[in-house]
């Protein structure tokens, strides 16, 4: 080219310049807290203007989300009821994400593991005077092993085939949606109706309000030991995640996979088995849900609880200790949800926490400040 | 208003003033000056980590300098990006080559450019593509995909892509590292045409020989400052550039005591092996390394080296033949069998293989013995046993990190590699592969990497080291390999370069001893 | 049970799947793989439906899906080529969005009665060849001949023309284009948008051609995420998603009529006097969409090929490699 071609660049000149920079250390351990916090409160602005738009009033709304969820002891155990599946598809997906494994399939898990869970007093495998502890115990094997077959299926697929995991597991939710509604309309139904017939009482997991001959004060109120199980869950799955040799590995191979076979680790292998857990978590979501909420096997179980698991385990990082807390906010949220119009507020609600999430995420890797150009 | 070089009384081309750059804790350019004129090959040499890729990158638009001003011809000239720099006429050829692989060369010499405006008339193209080739050598076939190519095909088709947007500059970065002797030959011809028609040509190189064999002037760079100034070859010895390149009174030298070499720990028989695209890799190739012995394998970079690693460590399937470890067959036994067997593997790839970046120092360093007592006990990882590992390792290699907890992405490259080494040497293997081992350091690196493998060699390791650095092995190996498209061409005990050169091409041990002989 | 008819109204449904995976093959072939086909398209079928019953007008309905989900696209576009997040986490936030915000907004369309369609005509001529004419040229929306057009188009634009070089470059080695001048992150933001204007026309081929109406998130059932999975069945080439989208949309229409008649190959049918067999039928298109994509995981094993190299890399300039 010749020198005419050399013309110097004109730029939009803005009075202030952003600058991008790499961090080069570590952040403090509160600023992802804060970081996300912040991202929800952006979420919140963000899904309100929605609202306004909509025809709605944003103020009444969040009001009424806050006190139909943390008002009174007892809507806020039933908080906690929603936030019991919750914790339970949020390991689901934070074991899987933490592999880099993308389950987009809690959901349908959660539908197997309910499913799994009513075969044991439904088909019946265990005649319905059986003590209530060895039918829990049972259901929750089963549902267990359900939510790990539809969990082994893609991961199975995906370690021996290079099958995209993600189309493959949202595809399984579909078919366990359908395979479910088989059974509630032909096989189970109860009259006519589209659902089983109730459980017998020893089937259902105790609630709080069993207690309450002799503790008044949980009178009424629903809360049952799924809670408990779902807890113990999260230091299980911390446990393994940063204490256990194969935590290691699921570590190791989510951060880089050909590191990990370098250090002798087997994709395959891992593949199967945390999508097999992660499974068998999502069923154990949905085996609590039908013993201790519904007691029966019904079509609408889930408002969509294992696709909030997925948000649910990323705003807490992975980290299966914060998923406890996300899942109580998101219980609140679904729990609320129920009764706003229009209904698909929360699920709005939902999308723009995690948009403006994962765009938080930005600035924990880049620091960004802004100054008044000078002139050159 | 056109500047004239005193000296030569030649038109200059590009000058660059008091150039500053820096990156986050280093100063990679400081105050540099650089002047090119029309028609010559100017090298610009300097150690590893010296500067010459900054400099040059700034030129070719890809980083903006903190202070200093480029003027192309006379003319004061901002560039944006490569593509301002290109309008210039400034064309670089990266040491990573700038190709899309999965399109043809016409395809890659065309992109970016306004010709053709929308169909593709590549036919036509081709044939334009042909006519450049012809006039300064440089054939390659126009419709062939750029992974098919040869890397120095390759290298001639970015040098074309640089001529057919009328490049009068050419920067080469390094260009003779992936090449074998003979290729190295016809570039420098391409080279000499280029200069003959009043093109310039910047020539980075870190290589004394190539410098004085291909160069009118020299630039001397040493930890981001200039020590020559465009100085004219024709009166400067080696040993003048020498002491212009490093600043320590000689050259570092290795001592490398004699060892007695043991007992064979790596035989590699027969073995067949295919690539990642399924095609043929390694062809029923031998070779064995003893204990306490360097074994070095020479070659241009994709004859099979990285495939030959990944076997015997077991990431790679082989198709045939047998691989003994201290006699035991391993033949297509896992990796885990491998490093328990005590093989340990310092990949090419830092950052894509030897590490995971986001995990911190202590999961880094346990990566091979975090299922092995102290540290794994049953089910778990200890952590306080791993995290006092860590630390051990990182004062015993001199890991220079705020903490163990940090990730690894956070480290440079050298401590990087101490991270890795530490690891792979810290569990006394009786096997060492290591590929590339120095690639990219700074010098100082380099010599602390060298006298960790010669202090194995001591400890009775047998160590595999295959490097494209020919002085490298040279200064390293008891034995020397030489690989050609996955076949062993021969073995070299005395260090005759030119034979390691003859075979790096393709000819056997065999024909240059019948050649020899006659 | 007619067979023609069954195939007619299959290429109809396939439409659908034709534009939404088109679109998603533009963004992926520039690097951004983007899962949130299922929301954009919702959010197309709201808008387009929403504004048709507003201004009466169809075309206006098809435009304005466009907009929306192009929009609702660049939100992808700004998380990942920007601000370099996961592409997979972006892709399903932009899904469960636009699902949302198409429920939120759409509220209430469900009940509004009709809207006027777009045309549905004869092509003359060519609805006479046997066999092809009426299934492909006879009573066909105006949307599913423009479909005819585009695969073809698309395919030539990909491959032999010079923005198409630029995008396959700017998905397999961002860098190299990136070199000589291609702006990487112009052109990922500019398919991604395309990707997104194409869902956003599959969203209208739903609710104004295909099955008229707005039936909340039934109104695509999975159609987005099964686009995703056709995608790499497709190997990234719009002739084969064309292949692949008729083949199921013809699936779809097949199943949705198997129920009606009494007799199936002479048989009694077994899906007419069980209804509830139903329930398996509705899951073949999903069954289905996993072998197929088995049987291109097998194929691109098999022939070492496989997704742009840069698929789901964000660029960042002065990085190694990629």
């Amino acid at each position: 080219m010749t020198e005419s071609s050399l013309k110097p660049i004109r730029r939009l000149q803005l009075p202030f310049q952003i600058h991008v920079e790499q961090r080069l250390e570590d952040v403090p351990r509160w600023f992802p807290v804060l970081i996300s916090f912040g991202a929800i409160v952006v979420a919140l602005i963000l899904g309100g203007i929605i609202i306004v738009i909509a025809g709605g009033d944003p103020f009444a709304t969040y009001i009424h989300i806050a006190r139909a969820s943390f008002g009174s002891l007892g809507v806020f155990s039933d908080t906690l009821v929603k936030a019991t599946p919750l914790i339970f598809v949020g390991l689901a997906c934070a074991l899987a994400f933490k592999m880099r494994l993308w389950n987009i399939g809690a959901e349908g898990q959660f539908f197997m593991g309910a499913w799994g869970a009513s075969l044991v007093v439904l088909l019946p495998i265990l005649p319905s005077e059986t003590p209530q502890w060895l039918f829990i115990l049972v259901m929750l094997v089963v549902g267990m092993v359900c939510g790990a077959i539809w969990g082994f299926i893609p991961g199975f697929l995906k370690a021996k085939l290079q099958v995209n995991e993600i189309i493959t597991t949202l595809m399984m939710n579909y078919i366990a949606v359908s395979w479910v509604n088989y059974f509630i309309f032909a096989v189970w139904t109860e009259g006519g109706f589209q659902m089983s017939r109730m459980f017998p009482k020893n089937a259902w997991l105790p609630r709080l309000s069993d207690l309450a001959e002799s503790m008044p004060i949980f009178r009424g109120l629903t809360t049952h030991s799924g809670l408990l199980l779902a807890l113990v869950a999260a230091g299980v799955v911390w446990f393994i995640l940063f204490r256990s040799q194969w935590g290691y590995e699921i570590r190791l191979l989510g951060d880089n996979r050909d590191a990990a076979r370098y250090a002798g680790i087997s994709v395959a292998r891992n593949t199967i088995f945390v999508m097999m857990l992660s499974g068998a978590l999502a069923g154990l979501a949905g085996m609590s849900e039908i013993s201790g909420v519904v007691h029966r096997l019904q079509g609408a179980i889930s408002p969509g609880y294992g696709f909030t698991g997925i948000i649910v385990a990323w705003l807490a990082k992975l980290n299966p200790a914060a998923v406890i807390v996300v899942s109580i906010l998101f219980g609140a949220l679904i729990l609320a949800g129920r009764e706003i119009q229009p209904s698909g507020i929360p699920k709005m609600i939902q999308g723009c926490i995690l948009v403006c999430l994962i765009a938080s995420d930005f600035l924990l890797r880049y620091r960004v400040y802004i100054t008044r150009r000078i002139q050159e | 208003m056109e500047l004239v070089n005193e000296q030569t009384q030649k038109k200059v081309v590009v000058s660059m003033r008091g150039i500053v750059k820096k990156f986050p804790g280093v100063l990679a350019n400081d105050a540099v000056d650089f002047e090119l004129i029309e028609g010559e090959v100017h090298a610009l040499l300097g150690e590893n980590g010296a500067g010459k890729s900054t400099l040059m990158n700034i030129l070719a638009g890809l980083y903006r300098p903190e202070a200093g001003t480029i003027s192309i011809r006379g003319k004061a000239v901002s560039f944006n990006s490569p593509k301002d720099a290109i309008q210039a006429g400034i064309g670089m050829v990266h040491q990573h080559f700038m190709l899309v692989p999965s399109q043809s060369v016409t395809e890659n010499i065309l992109l970016g450019l306004d010709e053709p405006r929308f169909r593709l008339r590549l036919r036509e193209y081709e044939q334009k593509v042909v006519e450049l080739g012809e006039r300064f050598g440089l054939h390659v076939d126009p419709r062939a995909k750029v992974w098919q190519l040869s890397v120095g095909e390759q290298q001639r088709v970015e040098i074309l892509k640089m001529l057919y947007r009328g490049a009068q500059v050419l920067i080469m970065d390094e260009p003779t590292a992936v090449l074998a002797p003979t290729e190295i030959e016809d570039l420098f011809k391409t080279l000499h045409s280029m200069a003959a028609e009043d093109q310039s040509i910047i020539f980075i190189s870190h290589k004394l020989q190539e410098v004085l064999e291909i160069s009118d002037r020299v630039t001397v760079l040493r930890r981001g400052k200039v020590t020559a100034s465009g100085i004219p070859l024709i009166n400067t010895t080696r040993a003048e550039l020498a002491r212009l390149m490093v600043d320590r009174e000689v050259l570092f030298r290795l001592e490398k005591k004699a060892v007695e070499a043991g007992d064979k720990v790596l035989e590699v028989q027969d073995i067949r092996a295919e690539n990642d695209r399924g095609l043929p890799a390694l062809r029923e190739m031998s070779l064995n390394v003893r204990a306490g012995e360097i074994v070095g394998l020479a070659g241009v970079a994709g004859n099979g080296q990285r495939e030959l690693a990944e076997v015997i460590t077991g990431l790679r399937k082989i198709t045939g033949g047998k691989i003994l470890v201290h006699g035991e067959d391993l033949t297509n036994k896992p990796v885990k069998t491998g490093i328990r067997r005590g093989i340990s593997h310092i990949p090419e790839d830092r950052t894509h293989v030897g590490t995971a970046g986001n995990l911190s120092i202590t999961d880094n360093t346990i990566m091979k013995n975090y299922n092995q007592p102290p540290i794994g006990q049953r089910w778990v990882v200890n952590a306080v046993l791993a995290n006092k590992y860590a630390e051990d390792l990182q004062k015993a290699y001199d890991i220079v990190v705020p903490s163990i907890k940090t990730p690894v992405r956070l480290l440079s490259g050298g401590n990087l590699q101490r991270v890795i080494l530490a690891r792979e040497i810290s569990s006394q293997p009786s096997l060492l592969v290591a590929v590339q081992p120095t690639r990219g350091l700074d010098v100082g690196a380099i010599e602390g990497v060298q006298r960790l493998l010669l202090a194995q060699r001591e400890a009775g390791a047998a160590i595999l080291l295959i490097s494209e650095e020919l002085e490298e092995l040279l200064s390293l190996s008891d034995r020397i390999y030489v690989i050609y498209e996955g076949k062993i061409m021969g073995e070299v005990l005395d260090g005759d370069i030119e034979k390691i050169g003859m075979m790096m091409t393709g000819t056997p041990m065999k024909d240059i001893e019948a050649r020899g002989s006659k | 049970m007619d067979l023609i008819i069954i195939l007619q109204a299959g290429v109809a449904s396939g439409t659908v799947l034709l534009f939404a995976t088109i679109g998603e093959i533009f963004t992926e072939r520039s690097g951004v793989l983007n899962l949130g086909i299922e929301g954009m398209m919702l959010v197309g079928a709201m808008t387009s439906f929403s504004i048709t019953l507003k201004t009466g007008n169809p075309w206006l309905g098809v435009v304005a899906a466009m907009a929306a989900a192009g929009l609702i696209s660049q939100i992808h576009a700004f998380i990942t080529v920007t601000l370099q997040a996961d592409q997979v986490v972006s892709g399903l936030s932009v899904s469960f969005l636009g699902t949302g915000l198409s429920l939120v907004l759409g509220e209430g369309l469900s009940k509004a009665g009709t809207v006027s369609l777009l045309p549905s005509f004869s092509i003359p001529y060519l609805s006479q060849i046997p066999l092809l004419g009426p299934v492909f040229f006879t009573k066909q929306s105006v949307l599913v001949y423009i479909g005819y057009l585009v695969f073809p188009l698309c395919w030539y634009f990909i491959n032999k023309t010079r923005p198409g070089m630029h995008l396959r470059a700017v998905g397999e080695y961002p860098a190299a284009a990136d070199a000589l001048g291609i702006n990487v992150y112009r052109l990922r933001y500019l398919y991604v948008f395309v990707g997104g204007m194409f869902s956003g026309v599959a969203g209208a081929t739903i609710s104004l051609a295909v099955s008229p109406g707005w039936f909340s998130e039934l109104t695509t059932a999975g159609q987005g995420w099964i686009a995703v999975g056709l995608v790499i069945f497709a190997q990234w080439n719009p002739l084969r998603a064309a292949v692949g989208s008729y083949v199921f949309g013809a699936l779809r229409r097949l199943i949705l009529d198997i129920q009606g008649p009494l007799l199936l190959f002479g048989l009694p049918n077994p899906f007419y006097y069980n209804p509830y067999y139903g329930f398996f039928l509705q899951m073949i298109p999903y069954a289905f969409t996993i072998i197929v994509l088995i049987l291109g995981s097998r194929e691109a094993m098999r022939k070492r090929m496989g997704a742009p190299a840069a698929l789901g890399l964000p660029y960042i300039r002065g990085q190694r490699g990629l």
